[in-house]
C-alpha cells in the first residue's frame, strides 16, 4: 500500500486540502502471459483534456511512449510524476495505491484513466475510463486487455 | 600483468559468462526459426500496406493494429465482441492462420538473458558479466598475439598441451562475435538505465484533426505509398473518438493520417540516433539479421567451452607451480628472482632459493622473467635469474620477451646480476638461453655477482653448491637442500614382456603394464593416466634416485596398456631395474604429456622413422593408425634375429594396410647398413611425400636423429625445403635421448 498525503497538481488546482480526503485506488491484473505491465494512472475532464497524473507504475522513462495517451497528453514530461512513480506490476498481481484527492474531482465530469504497456504486446492506451462519481465508487471496472478489474474506494 | 587481467576477471566471472551466453544461443536460434517456421507466405512483390490493410479489415471488422516483426511475421490485434484478439496473417489473403501467442519459453530465457530474473540488479550482474567478457576477449586476444609471437601470426598452427590449445582454437574462431554482442549488450544496458542520451522522440501528435471519420484505409496515400516490406506497426484509431488518428511507424520513420480525409498529418524520418539504436539491437538479438543471430549464437558457444578450459589450465598451471610463500612486492624487495621456466621445474628450485634467502634475512621478490621491469625494482641490491633452456636455446615460455627488454635498456641497471642455467648436458644446446642471457648483460655492462651457473639434469648436489657461491658473495651461509617435486606416481603392474637382443649383450626388451586405476575426477581433468597416447613420457623414478627418467610410451589409453621400449643401458640403475621385473611385480611411474610428438590430425601421410629401443612410440602410432591414411616407417636395428622389435606386429599392419610401406635397416648384418642410408636410397619417394604434406616424426637416440636430418638435409635440398624449416611448421618432430 502506498500513501500519498498532500497532493500534486491536481489539488492545487482544483480544491483547498482541507476538503481532500483519502481514496484508495486498487488495480489488478489478468494472467496475460507477460513480463510487468507498466501503467499510468491520470485525470482527464470531461471533453478528455488531462488534468494531471496520479501515478506511474513503472521506473524507465524510455518506455514511457508505450503509455501512448498519457505521453500524447503530457509530452512525457517526467516532471509530471515527479515522486507518484513505482515499480511496474507483474501479470496477475495488484497495485494498489491510497492518496488524498480533492472532494471537488468527483461528480464534476472528471475521468480517470489508465494506459497500460507491457513489453512485445500491445500498447492500451486509455485500457481503463472510468468516470469520478461518488455513486461509483467501490464498483470494479473491467480494462480491455491487461486489467482484470479496477475500483476506486472512498 | 596481462594474464592476471585475463584470468582473475575469468575465473569470478566464469559461472555469469555461462549463463548468459548459453542463455545468449539458444535466444540467437529464435529469430531464425520465426523466419523458418512462423512466417506463411511472403508478401507478393509490391504489396502496399493499404492493400494488406484492406484485406485484413475484411476478416477482421474490429482490427486496432497491425505488427510486421523484423522476420516478416504479420500479427494483427482486434477486438471482437468485447474480446481482445491477435492473429498471425497471411499477406496473400489477410486471413489468420494461427493465433498470434508470445513463447513463453522465448519471454523466460529472454529474463533469464538479461536480468537473471532479478529486475535491475540482475540487469547490473549481467552488464558486469558483459564487461567481463569484453575484458577478457581483449586481453585474450593480445595474450594470443603474444603466445604464436605477434598479430602477423595470428592464425597459426598452435603447439603445446591440449588444453591450452583447445582454449585458443576457440578463442580464435569465436572472439569476434563475444566482442560484438559484448559491446552491443553493454550499450542497451546503458540505454535501458537512460545512462546514454534517448533516441529521438516520436513526432508530437498534430495539434488539428477534421474530426470526421470514414476515410478508408485502403485509399490513403501514405498507406499506398509504403511497401509492406518496410510496415512496422500500423495502429488504428480509438474507435468512437473522432479526435484519434492512424499511426504508421515503418522503417524509415513514423507519421499520422487524419481518419476523416486520410490526408497525411505529420511525417517524420527516422533520426540518426534512433538509427544507431535499432542496427545495435539487430547486431545483438539478430533480429532482422537472423542468419547474423545464428553465427553469434554458435561464437557464444565458444565463452562457456573457455571458460571451462580456462579454469582447467588455471589448476593444471596451479598444480605445476610450487607456491612462492611471502612474495615481497617488486618494489620493496632487496632479491629479485626471476625465473624462466617451460615445463614448471625450474619454479622448484626457485622455491627452494626463495625460502633460504628468506630466512637469511632478505626481502625476496619471486616472479618470472617475462615480467622483467627493472624500473619498478626501486629498491633491489641484486637480480637472481634462473632460466631453463626451451629446444635449441630458445627462450622458455615464463621468460618470453625477457631478451628484448633488456636489450632495450639504455643503461644496465644498477644492482648486480646472478645467472644460473638449468638444462641436460646431453643436449648440444646446454644452458645456452641462460648463457645468452648472460652475454647480453655483459655487453650492456651489468655489474656481476658471481659468474654464471649451470645445472644439469636439475641435480641438487650442483644446486647446492651455486648456492654456497651465492652466499659467500652475498656475505653470509646460504644452504639449498632441494628435493625435485615430482608428480603423483602412480603403482605400475607388469603384465608380459618380451625380450630381445640378449645375443648382442644389449639386453632389451618390450614391457606392457597394466593400465593403473583413475578415479572419477582424474578421469575428468584427464589427470594421471587418465588419457595420454603413444608419444607421451613415462617417468619412473627408479628405486635409490630422487630423479625420474623418461620412456616414451609405445601404447594410449585406448589400448588398455601402459607399454614401453627399455634397453639396458651401461651401469643404467633405471634400465637395470625395469628389465629385472617380472610379470606381477610393480614400478612407481607418472605421465607427462608431450603433445606436439605425435602425428597431426588429418589425412595427410606421416614417415616414421626410428632406431632401436626408439621404434616404441612409432609402433603405438602405428597401432592405432586406420587404415588408409598412409604410414611408413623406417626402422633401424642391429640384427633381424636380435632386436627386430615389434616384428610380427609390424607385419601384421602392414598387412592390414595400418603400415604403408616397413623399410628396415641393419646395422650388424652384412649390409651395415643405418637407417638414415635407408632414407637416402629412398630419396624420390621421401622427396615427393614430404612435398605432398606428409609429417617426419623421428624417435631414437641423438647421433641417429642427427644422421637422419643430414640426409633428410640433403634429400630435400633440390626442393628448396629443410629440415629446420619443416620442424618450425611442426611437420618434423622428433623425440630423441
Amino acid at each position: 500500500m502506498k500513501t500519498l498525503l498532500a497532493m500534486l497538481a491536481l489539488t492545487t488546482a482544483l480544491s483547498a486540502p482541507a476538503l481532500a480526503a483519502p481514496v484508495t485506488l486498487t488495480t489488478n491484473l489478468s494472467n496475460y502471459g507477460g513480463d510487468g505491465a507498466y501503467l499510468a494512472l491520470y485525470v482527464t475532464d470531461a471533453k478528455g483534456a488531462y488534468k494531471g497524473s496520479l501515478w506511474m507504475a513503472g521506473g524507465k522513462a524510455k518506455y514511457y511512449k508505450h503509455l501512448s495517451d498519457w505521453h500524447r497528453a503530457t509530452g512525457g514530461n517526467t516532471a509530471e510524476i515527479s515522486g507518484i512513480t513505482g515499480a511496474s506490476v507483474g501479470a496477475g498481481r495488484q497495485l494498489k495505491i491510497t492518496l488524498d484527492l480533492s472532494d471537488a474531482l468527483f461528480d464534476a465530469g472528471y475521468e480517470l484513466h489508465i494506459d497500460a504497456a507491457v513489453e512485445d504486446f500491445r500498447d492500451s492506451p486509455s485500457e481503463v475510463v472510468v468516470p469520478l462519481t461518488r455513486a461509483g465508487a467501490n464498483k470494479p471496472v473491467a480494462g480491455r486487455h491487461y486489467i482484470r478489474d479496477f475500483t476506486y474506494g472512498m | 600483468m596481462l594474464r592476471n587481467l585475463h584470468k582473475i576477471p575469468g575465473l569470478i566471472a566464469a559461472i555469469l559468462i555461462i549463463v548468459i551466453t548459453l542463455s545468449g544461443t539458444v535466444l540467437s536460434v529464435l529469430p531464425a526459426w520465426e523466419v523458418v517456421a512462423e512466417v506463411p507466405s511472403r508478401p507478393e512483390a509490391g504489396l502496399s500496406v493499404a492493400t494488406l490493410v484492406d484485406r485484413i479489415a475484411i476478416a477482421y471488422p474490429g482490427v486496432e493494429q497491425i505488427k510486421r516483426s523484423p522476420s516478416g511475421k504479420i500479427t494483427a490485434f482486434y477486438f471482437d465482441g468485447g474480446q481482445p484478439g491477435a492473429e498471425v496473417i497471411d499477406p496473400a489473403t489477410g486471413i489468420g492462420v494461427g493465433p498470434y501467442q508470445r513463447s513463453d519459453f522465448a519471454r523466460w530465457m529472454t529474463n533469464l538473458h538479461r536480468s537473471l530474473f532479478l529486475d535491475d540488479a540482475g540487469r547490473w550482474a549481467v552488464a558486469a558479466g558483459a564487461v567481463s567478457l569484453l575484458m577478457l576477449s581483449v586481453s585474450g586476444l593480445m595474450l594470443t598475439a603474444r603466445r604464436v609471437g605477434g598479430w602477423r601470426h595470428f592464425f597459426s598452427r598452435l603447439r603445446g598441451p591440449l588444453t591450452g590449445r583447445l582454449h585458443v582454437e576457440v578463442a580464435r574462431l569465436s572472439v569476434a562475435g563475444l566482442l560484438l554482442s559484448s559491446v552491443t549488450a553493454l550499450f542497451m544496458v546503458a540505454s535501458t538505465f537512460g545512462l546514454i542520451p534517448e533516441a529521438e522522440n516520436p513526432p508530437a501528435f498534430p495539434r488539428v484533426v477534421s474530426e470526421q471519420t470514414g476515410a478508408i484505409p485502403g485509399t490513403m496515400a501514405l498507406l499506398r505509398n509504403t511497401p509492406v516490406s518496410a510496415l512496422r506497426e500500423l495502429t488504428f484509431p480509438y474507435p468512437g473518438d473522432p479526435t484519434d488518428v492512424f499511426k504508421l511507424t515503418t522503417d524509415t520513420g513514423e507519421g499520422y493520417i487524419d481518419q476523416g480525409t486520410g490526408e497525411t498529418l505529420i511525417w517524420a524520418d527516422a533520426g540518426l540516433w534512433q538509427r544507431v539504436n535499432e542496427t545495435i539491437y539487430m547486431l545483438h538479438t539478430g533480429q532482422g539479421a537472423a542468419l547474423l543471430g545464428v553465427v553469434l549464437g554458435l561464437m557464444a558457444l565458444g565463452a562457456p567451452f573457455m571458460a571451462v578450459t580456462g579454469a582447467m589450465l588455471w589448476l593444471q598451471s596451479r598444480r605445476a607451480r610450487p607456491r612462492i610463500k611471502g612474495n615481497m612486492p617488486a618494489g620493496q624487495a632487496d632479491t629479485i628472482v626471476l625465473v624462466g621456466s617451460e615445463g614448471g621445474s625450474t619454479w622448484g628450485f626457485a622455491a627452494t632459493l626463495h625460502r633460504a634467502l628468506q630466512e637469511a634475512g632478505h626481502k625476496v621478490h619471486t616472479g618470472a622473467m617475462s615480467g622483467f621491469r627493472p624500473e619498478r625494482y626501486t629498491r633491489a641490491a641484486q637480480m637472481i635469474v634462473l632460466a631453463a633452456t626451451y629446444g635449441d636455446g630458445t627462450a622458455p615460455t615464463s621468460a618470453k620477451g625477457f631478451l628484448d627488454r633488456l636489450a632495450a635498456l639504455p643503461q644496465a641497471p644498477e644492482m648486480s646480476l646472478a645467472v644460473l642455467g638449468f638444462g641436460d648436458r646431453q643436449f648440444p644446446h646446454f644452458c645456452a638461453y641462460a648463457a645468452e642471457v648472460a652475454r647480453l648483460a655483459d655487453q650492456k655492462g651489468w655489474s656481476s655477482l658471481l659468474p654464471t651457473g649451470t645445472i644439469d639434469r636439475q641435480s641438487p648436489q650442483e644446486f647446492a653448491r651455486w648456492g654456497h657461491a651465492l652466499g659467500e658473495a652475498l656475505g653470509h651461509p646460504l644452504e639449498l637442500s632441494h628435493s625435485p617435486m615430482i608428480p603423483k606416481s602412480q603403482a605400475l603392474t607388469l603384465v608380459s614382456r618380451r625380450d630381445y637382443g640378449s645375443d648382442m649383450q644389449t639386453p632389451s626388451a618390450i614391457l606392457r603394464f597394466a593400465l593403473p586405476r583413475t578415479g572419477p575426477i582424474a578421469r575428468l581433468m584427464g589427470r594421471g593416466f587418465a588419457r595420454f597416447s603413444a608419444g607421451d613420457l613415462l617417468g619412473i623414478v627408479p628405486e635409490g634416485a630422487s630423479m625420474p627418467r623418461f620412456y616414451s610410451l609405445a601404447s594410449g589409453q585406448a589400448d588398455g596398456f601402459v607399454e614401453i621400449c627399455v634397453s639396458r643401458h651401461p651401469g643404467g640403475l633405471c634400465s637395470g631395474q625395469l628389465l629385472a621385473l617380472k610379470p606381477g611385480d610393480s614400478v612407481q611411474g607418472f605421465l607427462r604429456p608431450s603433445p606436439d610428438f605425435r602425428p597431426q590430425t588429418n589425412a595427410k601421410p606421416v614417415i616414421l622413422i626410428g632406431a632401436g629401443t626408439g621404434i616404441g612410440p612409432l609402433a603405438g602410432f602405428a597401432r592405432s593408425n586406420r587404415p588408409g591414411r598412409e604410414m611408413h616407417l623406417y626402422f633401424g636395428a642391429r640384427h633381424p634375429d636380435s632386436d627386430l622389435f615389434y616384428g610380427e606386429e609390424i607385419q601384421d599392419w602392414q598387412g592390414d594396410g595400418r603400415l604403408a610401406s616397413v623399410t628396415t635397416a641393419f646395422s650388424r648384418t652384412d649390409t651395415r647398413s643405418y637407417v638414415q642410408d635407408a632414407l637416402r636410397s629412398d630419396a624420390t619417394r621421401i622427396s615427393r611425400l614430404i612435398n605432398d604434406g606428409a609429417q617426419v616424426l623421428v624417435c631414437g637416440g641423438r647421433d641417429m636423429a642427427s644422421g637422419v636430418a643430414e640426409a633428410l638435409a640433403d634429400i630435400l635440398a633440390p626442393t628448396g625445403l629443410t629440415p629446420a624449416l619443416l620442424k618450425a611448421e611442426g611437420y618434423y618432430v622428433e623425440d630423441t635421448y
